[in-house]
């Protein structure tokens, strides 16, 4: 690659997502917006290289969409046999368009328009986080293919699946407000959330994380933080993110293994993103009423944050944090959590009598954490021979070979134990 | 991946004339378009050398010296610690700066080392 090639693939990444942004509230829809805002990157890749990279790039790609935006409309008015509206459809676009895209304000409006459209709920949760991650990441089909360990095709299926579907239920170029901003809100979340646990702990493949993964989601998280500066959950997602990036690389083993929150060289935790997390937590706990589900959590990944070495952990205010969030939004999966807390501010004959409690629970039934948590707590009181098959079922539920081979590691532990008991 | 901008902004930096009201604006609506696109996770700004040290290592000899530091070209004025995703998306960005001279330095930070 030249240079000049190299530098726009950046500038691209840099400015593709306020492209397609502006140009989808003008034409009304993701699809179009893109091709229009790939039309312009062509004609960069032509112009560039020989004329040189302009001055303001993200302007001059702009400028350029914008002129195949007003073409497209005037013909679309033609097709549709609207002479009268082409005049003043033209000057709308006009004006929507360009009077002066550097406004940051409208720039910001723009972005957060086309997040919602593309984390709307009318697509399904794999097609929200393909989308997302093509419009607003910047990430070619291929990158995101390989990001998710999916065939090409499939991927590029799943975007155009998703931006007819948006097209086919007119789902509007809109920043939402009231109700619906809340429940769109939430959708967005979820997805950059999404995004992250899936580089976090990735579910299938020999790759405990994938940290590329994480990265966009933060970035997805940090740049929603200041366009939505007064939701107290984009910081608490933000924070949430933060915190538990801060132990990407104590979480991985010299030879890949992972390594479980508590046995982490806490030495190892990276202090810039803990500061960040602890900051974000702050700004989501000053804004006004009660703390949502992702900073509640954030503030339970805090605790351990804060804590200079295992044994200093906070658990009883870890388990009174599960207590709201299993208020807010209960789940077998949070009681299990809240076990494990218990289990650790308690003594583990609570946790498990807690734990036990969820056995019988039919969404937890494949779930390989149950017995995991069950194991650990059994190998607590001394029961070995039941730890033993419990993680042997727990390493027979993961899809991860990384955490089966954990798993099978502490089953033969507790095998040893038992001989050596 | 994470780089380092290292802002070694020639002699101006070592003088007790602050920048001009205009130039700080500029600075800032620079470093406010940076964080807005999720890339700055630390920014900082140094006191001139002349309240600076500096520690010379020579096998168990430590020596210190008092600032200020005469290769005034290599005196940096101030870091930025960006997250981006490749070094020719931090070049792009760092083009964008609103300076007008002084040598900006692009490094990128060893990633999962332990500290």
């Amino acid at each position: 690659m030249t240079d000049a090639h190299r530098a726009i693939e950046a500038i691209w990444r840099i400015e593709s997502a306020r492209l397609i942004a502006g140009l989808a509230r003008v034409v009304g829809d993701i699809g179009t917006a893109e091709d229009l805002a790939q039309d312009a990157l062509v004609a960069a890749l032509e112009q560039w290289p020989a004329d040189g990279v302009p001055e303001r790039p993200g302007a001059w790609l702009m400028g350029t969409a914008k002129h195949r935006a007003i073409d497209l409309i005037r013909r679309r008015k033609l097709l549709e046999r609207k002479h009268e509206e082409i005049g003043r459809d033209f000057e709308r676009a006009q004006e929507g368009l360009g009077l002066d895209p550097a406004i940051d304000e409208e720039v910001g409006d723009d972005l957060l328009g086309l997040i919602f459209m593309a984390c709307h709920p009318v697509l399904a949760k794999a097609a929200r986080v393909a989308l997302t991650l093509r419009v607003l990441g910047g990430l070619t089909t291929e990158e995101i293919a390989r990001a998710f360990l999916v065939p090409v095709p499939a991927i590029a299926q799943r975007i155009v699946r998703a931006k007819r579907t948006l097209a086919e239920a007119h789902v509007r170029f809109e920043v939402p407000s009231g109700a619906e901003r809340i429940a769109r809100l939430a959708s967005v979340l979820e997805v950059i959330y999404l995004i992250f646990n899936e580089g976090y702990s990735a579910t299938a493949g020999d790759d405990w994380v994938r940290p590329a993964l994480c990265e966009e989601a933060l970035r997805l998280g940090r740049i929603l933080a200041e366009l939505a500066p007064t939701e107290p959950e984009v910081h608490g997602l933000v924070a949430l993110m933060e915190i538990q990036a801060s132990r990407l690389s104590a979480r991985v083993g010299p030879s890949g293994e992972p390594v479980l929150l508590l046995d982490q060289e806490r030495a190892r935790w990276d202090r810039l993103l803990i500061r960040r997390g602890l900051a974000a937590l702050e700004r989501a706990e000053r804004l006004e009423g009660a703390l949502g589900p992702y900073t509640l959590q954030a503030a339970i990944a805090a605790c351990h944050a804060r804590a200079l070495t295992a044994a200093e952990t906070d658990w009883p205010r870890i388990v009174a944090l599960y207590d709201a969030v299993a208020q807010l939004a209960p789940s077998p999966v949070v009681e299990l959590n809240r076990a494990v807390a218990v289990g650790m501010a308690f003594g583990p004959a609570a946790g498990l009598d807690l734990v036990d409690a969820l056995v019988a629970e039919p969404s937890l039934k494949s779930y390989h954490l149950l017995p995991a948590v069950r194991g650990d707590l059994l190998r607590k009181l001394g029961r070995s021979e039941e730890a033993r098959a419990e993680f042997e079922r727990a390493a027979s539920l993961t899809d991860n070979v990384r955490e089966r081979e954990l798993l099978q590691r502490r089953a033969a532990e507790c095998a040893a134990e038992r001989m050596a008991g | 991946m994470r780089v380092l901008i290292i802002a070694k902004e020639g002699g101006q930096s070592e003088t007790a004339t602050p920048p001009t009201p205009e130039a700080m604006a500029e600075y800032q609506k620079f470093n406010d378009e940076l964080v807005k696109a999720g890339v700055v996770l630390e920014a900082g700004r140094l006191h001139p050398s002349s309240e600076g040290k500096r520690v010379r290592f020579d096998g168990k000899k430590r020596t210190v010296i008092d600032g200020p530091f005469t290769e005034s070209k290599e005196l940096v004025a101030g870091y930025w610690l960006w997250q981006v995703r490749s070094i020719d998306e931090a070049l792009e960005w760092l083009k964008r700066a609103p300076y007008d001279g002084g040598t900006f330095e692009v490094r990128e930070v060893l990633e999962y080392e332990g500290m």
